[in-house]
């Protein structure tokens, strides 16, 4: 160890005559820095990745030997009609978790930044925001009671004349997977329209005024101006909801478990039940490469052409 | 901006309506909250006799104070050791810009991506066979490293933001990698660490699917675990369940309406970084 008043000398040496060796320390000692969080990411997070990939080629039932089975299993996942389903449900699920709440913030945020600049709009941007912050799981218990045969929503149902229509909307083959995605718009909308609001006030308010002397409409402006500014920040809210959607679990596993039938599974649900229930380790590893695969696939597109038009 | 009158109330209602959307949740779950235990009520109704009563009964049945500490036993295992080790290495990505660090931020990048159901298997086996499944470390552990993509990220985000000549002068007075660190950098570094703490803080007291996959005692788990728990317990009785939903989210929404302004900013720096 060097005593901190010999330490200016020694580096300004060293500058000269041994660039080698106090690069080297640096380096050293700057790999020190990154080792505690490089250990516990590769114990929990890269060496399961790897595992779960190697797992996805056995079959194994968590105790006994596991036997070598190639592909075997990933077929059975395109084959199997409650396997594959999971995947098509995800894709569901996003037009509920993704599209709604990015269309819908869209228009909130526009309306928020355009009539309620005061009081009113940082009112309704906490209360939108709220969802946001309580555990998914709490949002999947309260809407499973709103969505019940005597909940609220089939007495609002009741008190406008639709009775008809009423129903215990989770247990519905139907309509429990739109029913489901209301949790995920509840959830997630405020998010996106305040993120999307963010995005809005960096915009320049002289490109709005000179349109509006132009004429333009409400509808004009949106779409020439507020749109093709908001790339990036819609780029983000994609992002954020689709994997919210594709990896939807608590929400899922408190309302419905995937039900009834399949008609809400999706993979985290599936991958859990395979797994933990079932035994059958080495499917529900497929099923969860099958997963990872599928967010990159959809992400990277999305990064993609977002990230190009930000510049 | 001038609005046209019209618009101003389209706009408005459109605005009361949502917040009604998302207010009126709460208000259901709240009033039925208050009915007799085991009956089933409708939507919105105010009872005739509020049975405050279910709420105690409900922190009884929930076991409320032990959840609550298991909760902050694992939050206060968590957050302060992702944003020691997170920092360091964004430090040391960021700033020092080690050798190979391009390739050390493209593996934490690489993480962001990973759902934590594709790769909860493994953990699962792998904390049975070194001895901490079924314990509040279970959790912490794996919640430590899911976060280190994000954290890692966010970190190396800020510190390659810093204009290089205040290492330049530091390191002419003679400083060593550590005093850079610890003397300088960290001081500075307050406001992202605060955001990241306050992320970290809400993912963990909400986490739910590594809390029921590797602790079987709920009482071992987080809030929104134990939580579950609970709902497996009360699926029938719905007074009960709306009052144990309620005592667990009220540490959470009183945060937010404390610390409203930077639970926002964090949430949505966070997502827009990573």
């Amino acid at each position: 160890m060097e005593t901190s008043d010999n330490r200016p000398k020694v580096l300004v040496n060293s500058r000269r005559t041994y660039p080698n060796k106090r690069v080297r320390r640096e380096t050293f000692v700057g790999w020190l820095f990154t080792l505690p969080a490089l250990f516990m990411y590769a114990f929990f997070v890269l060496v399961p990745f790897l595992l779960t990939i190697l797992y996805s080629f056995f079959r194994w039932n968590g105790v006994g030997p596991m036997t070598w089975v190639g592909v075997k299993n990933y077929v059975s996942v395109f084959q199997v009609p409650n396997l594959i389903g999971t995947i098509f449900n995800a894709f569901w699920l996003v037009v509920w978790f993704s599209f709604i709440p990015v269309g819908l913030g869209l228009i909130v945020a526009s309306v928020i930044h355009r009539v309620a600049t005061g009081r009113f709009g940082s009112v309704a941007r906490t209360v939108l925001f709220l969802p946001q912050v309580i555990a998914l799981v709490a949002a999947g218990i309260i809407w499973g009671w709103l969505l019940a045969l005597p909940g609220l929503i089939n007495q609002m149902l009741k008190a406008v004349g639709l009775s008809v229509i009423t129903r215990a909307w989770l247990g519905d083959f139907h309509w429990a997977l739109p029913s489901v995605g209301m949790v995920g718009v509840w959830v997630l909308l405020g998010f996106c329209a305040i993120l999307l609001l963010t995005g809005m006030t960096k915009i320049d308010p002289a490109l709005y005024e000179s349109a509006r002397l132009d004429g333009a409409s409400w509808v004009q402006e949106f779409l020439a101006i507020t749109i093709p500014l908001l790339r990036h920040e819609i780029g983000v809210c994609l992002t954020v909801t689709v994997i919210a959607a594709l990896a939807a679990f608590d929400i899922i596993w408190v309302t419905t478990a995937g039900g009834p039938g399949n008609s809400t599974s999706v993979p985290g649900i599936q991958i859990y039940i395979l797994a933990f229930t079932q035994r059958a380790i080495g499917l529900a590893s497929a099923l969860a490469v099958m997963l990872m695969v599928l967010v990159v696939i959809v992400i990277l597109p999305i990064q993609w052409l977002t990230r190009e038009s930000a510049q | 901006m001038k609005v046209a009158r019209s618009e101003l109330w389209a706009g408005r209602t459109l605005l009361l309506a949502l917040m009604a959307f998302t207010i009126l949740p709460f208000i259901s779950i709240f009033m039925t909250a208050l009915h007799p235990s085991g009956t089933v009520p409708r939507g919105l109704e105010w009872p005739a006799h509020p049975q405050w009563i279910n709420f105690v009964t409900a922190f009884n049945m929930a076991e409320m104070p032990k959840l609550f500490a298991s909760s902050i036993f694992i939050v206060l295992s968590v957050v302060p050791a992702t944003l020691v080790i997170s920092t360091m290495a964004g430090f040391a990505i960021g700033l020092l810009r080690i050798p190979g660090s391009r390739v050390l931020l493209f593996l934490f990048v690489f993480g962001l991506t990973l759902p934590f159901q594709g790769i909860i298997i493994p953990i699962y086996f792998l904390e049975r066979a070194i001895g901490i499944y079924n314990t509040r470390v279970a959790i912490a552990l794996p919640l430590i490293a899911l976060y280190m993509p994000f954290a890692v990220f966010w970190m190396r985000t800020h510190f390659v933001n810093m204009p290089s000549e205040l290492s330049e002068a530091a390191r002419v007075d003679g400083a060593s990698t550590w005093d850079l660190f610890w003397r300088i950098h960290v001081p500075l570094a307050r406001a992202p660490v605060a955001s990241l703490g306050i992320l970290t803080s809400i993912w963990t007291w909400n986490q739910f699917l590594l809390c029921l996959v590797l602790v079987e005692d709920p009482t071992q788990r987080t809030m929104a675990g134990g939580l579950g728990a609970f709902q497996g317990h009360y699926a029938n009785n719905v007074p009960l369940l709306c009052a144990g939903t309620i005592l667990i989210l009220v540490p959470t929404l009183l945060i937010f309406i404390l610390f409203q302004r930077q639970i926002i900013t964090a949430l949505l720096q966070g997502s827009v970084k990573g």
